[in-house]
């Protein structure tokens, strides 16, 4: 009985969380817009019977996303994020790397305090913080006064409202979720291991290629992970920091939700952005898990 | 011993209850009221009031229709209010319950029954025009002397808004008054809703696209009263507040606003009750103060937009009643245009053709 109780525990947590809402949303993604509370139809309650159901199913329809396939603007939207997710992960990696592997290294007593920094941003909120970027990046900001004052630039760059201030922002604010994953990949190494290479005429740089990043790799994934999905669907950064022609899909959706009030194509928009992601990460753990079993 | 125990029970319990039933909660547009007004309704009525603002009405629109905002007092423009009444989001008011309602100005009425049939549903809180908020100073230091600053031209003619540009130009981030701006311009009937006509808004606005810094509904004021930008399309109050921010500031920013000679959209803030509304009681206190004629003169004295209070024009003072770009003469009153609500498809053209000039795909 207990044995059921925890197989099941986590299904209902993911039925609960995950599995519910996205029917709810899958539902709105095939009805139609209406001029209503909420403004969609068909509604159906539970107390309306079979036959209501019935009809309720039947009045479902693909419309939304065949309107969604018909103009360019949101597969446009799509890639435009994906690349914009993938080329800051990829940046958040090759900076948060480094530091995570400095403090992994770092001597024992430093490292509560070095966490720490990494963390100490968290106790701000998200929103001043951006606000915050956005006096460091704007025509008078700090940063355009520093470097005219050392003379670097002539006239202010500009960085606010551009592509370039959308990637610093999400770099900024994911660095965390891509340090700390790889800091306790790390921090796991057994340093006999670099030893036991050097011992065998490994140099420093061929220890690190063949033993520390091999074993920092679910570290360095997890990490990938955590800033790619929710970079991908990031709405705040791009709205506040990037310009007019800044395309990601979050803001699209965010227009058709507000702007439109139209629940069904925001919902639809919301399905296909699930299946991006979902998608490409089943395939990846089956991949790993096929890798695990020949490994085996 | 025991009934007085009961007793006192029924009392908690009725204390409890009144305390529940004692806050309102009033969403409205921000930087839109004297705060002072805030505390004096507190200390009047003896009510909590708990004030939240938003920037703009498509996100006041979604928590009406997705229902259970937990408001009592919401303030949508008229094509907004208008929707959502047909969407069934409010409650009629109870006029018995709004005594002040007599101060009401009949000519602000009369135009709001356009949204609201016998304004059953709202009372006007504000209403102003959508025009040029323009530093004067700067632009004719761009443009000439001659820089047409109270016509559309100043920004629907690419060649002026190209120079402009250096300086910066932010538009409201409003489909529904910049789309019918562009129609009025071409000589179309701003109201239009045939989609054909709407496209032909993208020949005004496309081609200024790439010289617009920012289409955003609130942060045109600072930029204006910090002399970052040099022209906006905004709303008369928000702009007469950057005027006075720059003023108060002495950074030797000038700001004038224009409503446009080609004809300003005039626009209406009602008042009005979600049909959820967990307090309308309290939600019709807050009317009634709000209807008082002192009270309705110190919130436009504050923010520089016009009422629709008549009892409150003499309270007001000097420059808000005297000054045209706020209470417009007849003439101008006659030069401007009303619009009425999108039915769902065509709102779908006209967000996408916003979307088309804001990102340009």
């Amino acid at each position: 009985m207990r044995r059921l109780a925890l197989i099941a525990l986590p299904y209902i947590w993911l039925l609960a969380l995950f599995l519910v809402p996205f029917l709810i949303v899958l539902k709105i993604s095939l009805s139609d817009l209406a001029l209503a509370r909420p403004p969609y139809v068909p509604q159906w309650n539970f107390g309306d019977g079979w036959d209501a159901l019935k009809a309720f199913f039947g009045s479902l329809d693909l419309e939304n996303f065949v309107f969604l396939s018909e103009d360019d603007l949101y597969w446009r939207a799509y890639i435009s994020s994906l690349k914009i997710a993938l080329i800051s992960t990829l940046i958040t990696l090759l900076v948060g790397f480094p530091m995570a592997y400095g403090i992994a290294r770092s001597p024992e007593e430093w490292r509560p305090t070095l966490l720490m920094l990494i963390i100490l941003p968290f106790w701000t909120s998200f929103l001043i913080r951006v606000y915050a970027w956005m006096g460091i990046l704007s025509k008078e900001g700090l940063l355009n006064q520093f470097l005219l004052w050392l003379g670097l630039i002539g006239e202010p760059l500009t960085i606010l409202n551009t592509n370039t201030a959308v990637y610093i922002a999400i770099v900024y604010t994911y660095l965390p979720f891509m340090i700390l994953p790889i800091y306790a990949a790390l921090d796991r190494l057994d340093d006999s291991l670099l030893e036991a290479a050097e011992d065998l005429g490994c140099s420093r740089i061929q220890a690190f290629w063949l033993i520390t990043v091999p074993l920092a790799r679910n570290g360095v994934i997890a990490g990938c992970f955590l800033v790619f999905i929710p970079a991908i669907g990031e709405v705040i950064i791009p709205s506040l920091m990037g310009g007019s022609g800044t395309l990601m899909i979050g803001k699209v959706l965010w227009e058709e939700f507000f702007s439109n009030r139209d629940w069904p194509v925001a919902s639809a928009v919301a399905i296909i952005l699930l299946l991006i992601l979902i998608i490409p990460i089943i395939l990846f753990q089956r991949n790993e898990q096929n890798q695990r079993e020949a490994e085996r | 011993m025991k009934t007085s125990l009961l007793s006192f029970t029924a009392t908690l319990a009725l204390v409890a209850a009144t305390a529940q039933a004692e806050e309102v909660r009033v969403y409205n547009w921000s930087d839109y009221i004297d705060e002072a007004l805030l505390e004096k309704f507190e200390s009047e009525t003896g009510l909590k009031l708990i004030y939240d603002v938003f920037d703009s009405n498509e996100v006041l629109e979604t928590k009406m229709l997705a229902g259970g905002s937990g408001y009592d007092v919401v303030v949508p423009s008229g094509t907004f209010l208008q929707r959502q009444i047909t969407a069934g989001a409010f409650q009629k008011l109870d006029p018995a319950k709004l005594p002040n309602s007599g101060n009401l100005w009949d000519v602000i009425a009369d135009r709001t029954e356009a949204y609201d049939p016998d304004n059953a549903y709202s009372i006007n809180y504000m209403w102003g025009t959508t025009g040029l908020g323009v530093n004067e100073p700067k632009v004719k230091e761009l443009l000439g002397e001659d820089a047409p600053v109270t016509s559309w031209n100043l920004i629907f003619d690419p060649a002026n808004a190209e120079k402009l540009a250096e300086c910066g130009i932010h538009i409201l981030d409003a489909p529904a008054e910049i789309i019918p701006a562009a129609l009025n311009y071409l000589g179309l009937n701003p109201d239009s809703h045939d989609p054909k006509d709407i496209a032909r808004a993208e020949e005004v606005l496309l081609p200024i696209r790439p010289f617009i810094q920012k289409f955003h509904s609130s942060e045109y004021i600072n930029a204006l009263a910090n002399g970052d930008i040099c022209v906006a399309v905004g709303w008369s109050g928000d702009v007469l507040q950057a005027r006075d921010r720059a003023a108060e500031a002495e950074n030797g920013v000038e700001v004038s606003y224009y409503a446009p000679d080609e004809g300003a959209l005039m626009w209406f803030d009602q008042m009005a009750i979600p049909v959820d509304a967990p307090n309308p009681d309290g939600a019709h206190v807050f009317l009634n103060f709000i209807m008082d004629a002192q009270n309705m003169a110190d919130a436009s004295n504050y923010v520089y937009y016009a009422n629709g209070n008549l009892a409150s024009q003499p309270l007001l003072e000097e420059d808000v009643i005297g000054d045209p770009a706020i209470y417009p003469d007849a003439a101008a009153m006659a030069s401007t245009y009303t619009t009425t609500p999108y039915p769902a498809r065509v709102q779908r053209t006209v967000t996408r053709l916003w979307t088309k000039i804001k990102s340009g795909v």
